[in-house]
């Protein structure tokens, strides 16, 4: 039974939470042709952008109300409609994804009303941009609730309902009648809902290996089509990737839904709800077991048996268990996560023998921290984080945590986000067999690199003694 | 106490700045910032502004009263230096919750924070700064910073410039008003002497001011307080005895400056360390100001002689990159440095300048940029991403010089790129850190991955795929014809100090 503590202090030293907001515009970023606009000040969205910017190095869309001391005061209505037609005057975007700050959400004024009446009022100037919007304040949640309430409400806000997805299924029929040849509709799709912690190169490898069983998979939201760090051969004031609006519009066309991820069970229970698409969860891809029953489904899916290439990497993640759980038994690690990735990294490691000695967590709403491999999980910051990691052998955390590696002397797995001081992040592989086999061969070999050289006074059990007596 | 009301319009009155001073009374009514356009703006808000200026002081804990956004995702991420107490890199904040929000229990919160830093920190002060959020709900951070003072005997420094009061530059202003009210002038420092200066808006980005420090060391002069980079508490606290000031960003600091002349009689002036000509004649006003205000003369003498020396050897060691960079064409997009210096320094080792920004630069140094220029349509306030873009892929400039705002429009383009701003890695202030800035300059223009990623790749190269090339540029350049005003709209902020 894992003790979960909550947060008491009353200054958070060194935060490790990114805010709820930032959380919702990454998610927005998925979606092709998008931009997220932070309903608040324009300092909101230049800390975000800044933190995007140096987390991806890549431009990034995302747009300000520029809420005011006037606007403030007496309510943002205006902004949020100035600012929607500007940025539909400007870029033309498929999707504005609108975030609300604390700012905004402590005014607490009725922001679905409203967006509802400039989509009104404003109808042909705005045809063929959604908006959607995401209660997002800073006062609550962190990166997971955001990511997860965008994912939700773009489900909401773009995905037909049922007997929608039914036409558009005759739809498909007729397109086969009148295009024989094509034959579009023969693969089943396959829904898929990823938690914010995939990262670009996990996204493509799902997809990969989705696609492997003859399946077409619609990923929501898709950032490795849109922040993959690609060149494209002109400016962009949008996302130039993502999830399509028209496959998001027809998720109700798939026959099963896989989400990843704790905190992606809402928006699979809203896509269930509102198309009957069936939803499985994976609380974490990581670890041969839980790969296996991810195969195991596609496979159960698809009709088709796991094809020769993943049975190689499974055997390849197999040996990689073999020749790297010498470095990792006993090993104390120390872990300061969202919920969702603290339980991917913690399983990981003490699935290779590993002990985790001190856990720290973001927000203690989920249910996945019950199921953490750990005594206790504090609900806190990099503060709690370095006071409880003296002893650890391995800290695993973002890159804020750089400061209590160098105090501490103890080597840093980056994970998650932000990571501004390692290029590649998003092209690191956590997931499914190979993802696995590689984490394993990055921690074994920080493991290896800091490995303490003996010498008779360490080895000395006599002196030892002397010296504790 | 006046009230933030007051304290803006006091700010916007600037009478030390030459381009409020060209306004007429209601346009500087009005104030300086822009408006900012919903949907169409860049650019931090007063807050950040406010910390920005403040952070840098080593021995402060900076503690932000505000829900997580303020703070969490903004610490740990500008490279000024410290040369000892590294408590300013500590994030600290109150983190608001939903709960603190509606049930008011912030200010017992911020007061309870005080009490948890001085405890396990023991910092030399605290500042707390409001925010948007704790100002809304109308939270007294003046009322509560005065009780944990007394309490904890400890200076705790409300910094009062929330978010939505107004931009960036807002906020940096706020900043010095903070330090005039409840920093400056509180301790008397006991060993004063007539070689005292104060460097106002100095960042030791990089550790850069340790260019420039062994300069004045030599000539016997010493820094009394450098406001912001690797100040301590104390040094700022007794800046006002100081003899004389030199203003290094002037539209960040300069309240500070005017105001500290008014009170405490230090005479200040504009200056800059980026660039050699601008390096020596900084160092010639010091001199001047501090014998004017009591030092010995003969300091004039020695400064020359500094000066004719350091010069010499700075420009040999930039006339070795003539041959590298002669004819190489610079585009300079950064609001942080004076660019005139800038522009001197690159143009005298014979390099073009296809543009510079001079949205920071003074009424003077835009004439001087003018007269070199020829072109003055070569000067801007500040581009759009859009437009940049257009520019860089065209080849139009062999090099931006910037700060990571723009970094990627460069690199999406295919361009070398060079940041001046605050993320930079490298120390450009002083006659040194101008030779470390053309050696940058070099390496990034000759990097061999220019050729390697701009080169098509072979199955690329035929002739339908040159057909299809013509069209995407069309489109670009129709994109960069955009009315002037839109542009101005969508600008990014480059205002960086």
């Amino acid at each position: 039974m894992v003790h979960i503590h909550p947060q008491t202090k009353s200054a958070a030293v060194n935060p490790l939470k990114s805010s709820q907001p930032v959380g919702a515009a990454l998610a927005f970023l998925g979606v092709e042709g998008a931009i997220p606009l932070f309903h608040g000040s324009q300092g909101c969205t230049s800390f975000a952008l800044v933190l995007c910017v140096r987390h991806f190095k890549e431009t990034v869309p995302l747009q300000t109300t520029a809420m005011d001391e006037l606007a403030t005061v007496l309510g943002g209505p205006d902004h949020l409609e100035e600012a929607i037609l500007n940025l539909k005057k400007r870029a033309d975007p498929r999707l504005i994804g609108i975030c609300t700050t604390a700012l905004t959400e402590t005014r607490s004024e009725d922001f679905a009303r409203q967006i509802a009446d400039i989509k009104m009022l404003r109808n042909e100037e705005l045809a063929g941009t959604e908006i959607v919007l995401a209660n997002t304040p800073d006062f609550d949640g962190a990166l997971e609730e955001g990511w997860a309430k965008a994912v939700t409400a773009v489900i909401q806000q773009i995905t037909r309902g049922g007997q929608q997805a039914r036409r558009s299924k005759k739809a498909t029929m007729i397109e086969r009648i009148t295009n024989p040849g094509e034959r579009p509709g023969k693969r089943k799709k396959v829904a898929i809902l990823p938690g914010w912690h995939l990262t670009v190169a996990d996204i493509e490898h799902l997809r990969e290996m989705v696609e492997s069983f003859g399946l077409k998979p619609v990923i929501l939201p898709d950032v490795s089509g849109s922040l993959d760090g690609t060149v494209p051969d002109r400016w962009m004031p949008t996302t130039y990737g993502g999830t399509s609006i028209a496959d998001i519009q027809e998720l109700g066309a798939t026959v099963q839904c896989i989400g990843v991820g704790e905190h992606m069970r809402r928006p699979a229970e809203l896509l269930e709800k509102l198309t009957g698409v069936p939803y499985v969860l994976f609380q974490s891809l990581t670890g041969l077991k839980n790969v296996d029953r991810f195969v195991s489904l596609l496979s159960e899916i698809s009709g088709v048996p796991a094809p020769a290439k993943i049975h190689r990497c499974r055997a390849q993640l197999q040996d990689a268990l073999l020749d790297g759980h010498f470095h990792f038994a006993g090993k104390k690690i120390a872990i300061a996560a969202e919920p969702d990735q603290l339980y991917q990294f913690a399983t990981f490691f003490v699935g290779l023998g590993a002990e985790i000695i001190s856990a720290v967590a973001t927000t203690g709403a989920s249910e996945i921290l019950e199921k953490v491999p750990a005594e206790a999980i504090q609900i806190g910051d990099l503060g709690d984080f370095e006071d409880r990691a003296g002893d650890a052998d391995l800290l695993v955390t973002h890159s804020h945590g750089r400061q209590a590696a160098e105090r501490l002397g103890i080597p840093l797995l980056r994970v998650g986000f932000p990571v501004f001081d390692r290029l590649g992040s998003q092209h690191k592989l956590t997931v499914l067999y190979r993802g696995t086999r590689d984490l394993i061969f990055e921690a074994a070999n920080i493991f290896q690199a800091n490995q303490r050289t003996p010498s008779p006074e360490t080895l000395d059990a006599l002196r030892k003694r002397r010296n504790a007596g | 106490m006046p009230s933030l009301d007051v304290k803006i319009q006091d700010a916007f009155d600037e009478p030390a700045c030459e381009r409020n001073r060209s306004k007429d009374p209601k346009a500087r009514k009005k104030g300086c910032s822009k408006p900012v356009i919903p949907g169409a703006t860049a650019g931090g808000c007063a807050f950040d502004g406010a910390k920005v200026v403040l952070q840098p002081i080593t021995d402060v804990a900076h503690l932000v009263h505000a829900p997580l956004g303020c703070e969490g995702n903004s610490w740990d991420n500008r490279g000024a230096a410290s040369s000892g107490p590294m408590l300013w890199r500590t994030s600290f904040t109150t983190d608001l919750t939903e709960l603190d929000v509606v049930m008011g229990h912030s200010e017992r919160k911020l007061f309870k924070a005080v009490r948890e830093i001085k405890e396990a920190y023991a910092p030399a002060a605290v500042f707390v700064y409001a925010t948007c959020v704790t100002a809304m709900i109308g939270d007294d951070i003046e009322a509560v910073c005065k009780r944990a003072a007394e309490k904890f005997t400890l200076p705790v420094v409300p910094v009062n410039a929330p978010g939505f009061v107004g931009s960036k530059n807002l906020g940096n202003k706020l900043a010095g008003e903070a330090l005039l009210d409840h920093v400056i002038g509180t301790v008397e420092p006991a060993d004063a002497s007539p070689y005292d200066i104060n460097i106002l808006g100095e960042f030791n980005l990089s550790g850069e001011f340790w260019l420039v420090r062994p300069l004045l060391d030599r000539l016997g002069i010493r820094v009394r307080a450098c406001i912001p980079g690797d100040a301590r508490y104390r040094d700022i606290a007794s800046s006002h005895r100081a003899r004389a000031a030199m203003l290094v960003c002037s539209t960040a600091l300069i309240n500070l400056a005017r105001k500290m002349e008014e009170r405490w009689q230090i005479p200040f002036f504009e200056g800059s360390f980026y660039g050699i000509t601008a390096t020596s004649e900084a160092l010639r006003r010091i001199a001047e100001l501090l014998v004017r205000n009591g030092a010995d003369a003969e300091i004039l003498d020695r400064t020359d002689t500094l000066i004719a020396e350091e010069e010499a050897i700075a420009w040999k060691k930039l006339e070795a990159y003539r041959p590298r960079l002669e004819g190489k064409r610079v585009l300079i997009n950064s609001g942080g440095v004076k660019s005139w210096s800038l522009v001197h320094a690159l143009m005298e080792i014979g390099m073009e300048i296809v543009g510079t920004s001079v949205k920071k630069s003074t009424v003077e140094d835009k004439e001087r940029i003018k007269q070199v220029l020829k072109d003055e349509h070569h000067m801007f306030e500040s581009i759009a991403p859009r437009e940049l873009y257009a520019m860089l892929s065209e080849h139009e400039a062999d090099i931006m010089l910037s700060g990571g705002r723009t970094q990627f429009t460069a690199l999406k383009a295919k361009s070398p790129w060079l940041d001046i701003n605050q993320e930079r890695h490298h120390p450009y202030a002083g006659y040194d850190g101008m030779v470390e800035l053309v050696r940058q300059i070099d390496l990034a223009i000759h990097n061999p991955v220019w050729s390697e990623v701009r080169e098509l790749a072979p199955w690329e190269f035929n002739p339908a795929a040159e057909e299809q090339l013509p069209s995407t540029h069309t489109q670009i350049e129709t994109a960069s014809v955009a009315p002037l005003k839109t542009r101005r709209h969508d600008a990014g902020d480059f205002a960086e100090c």
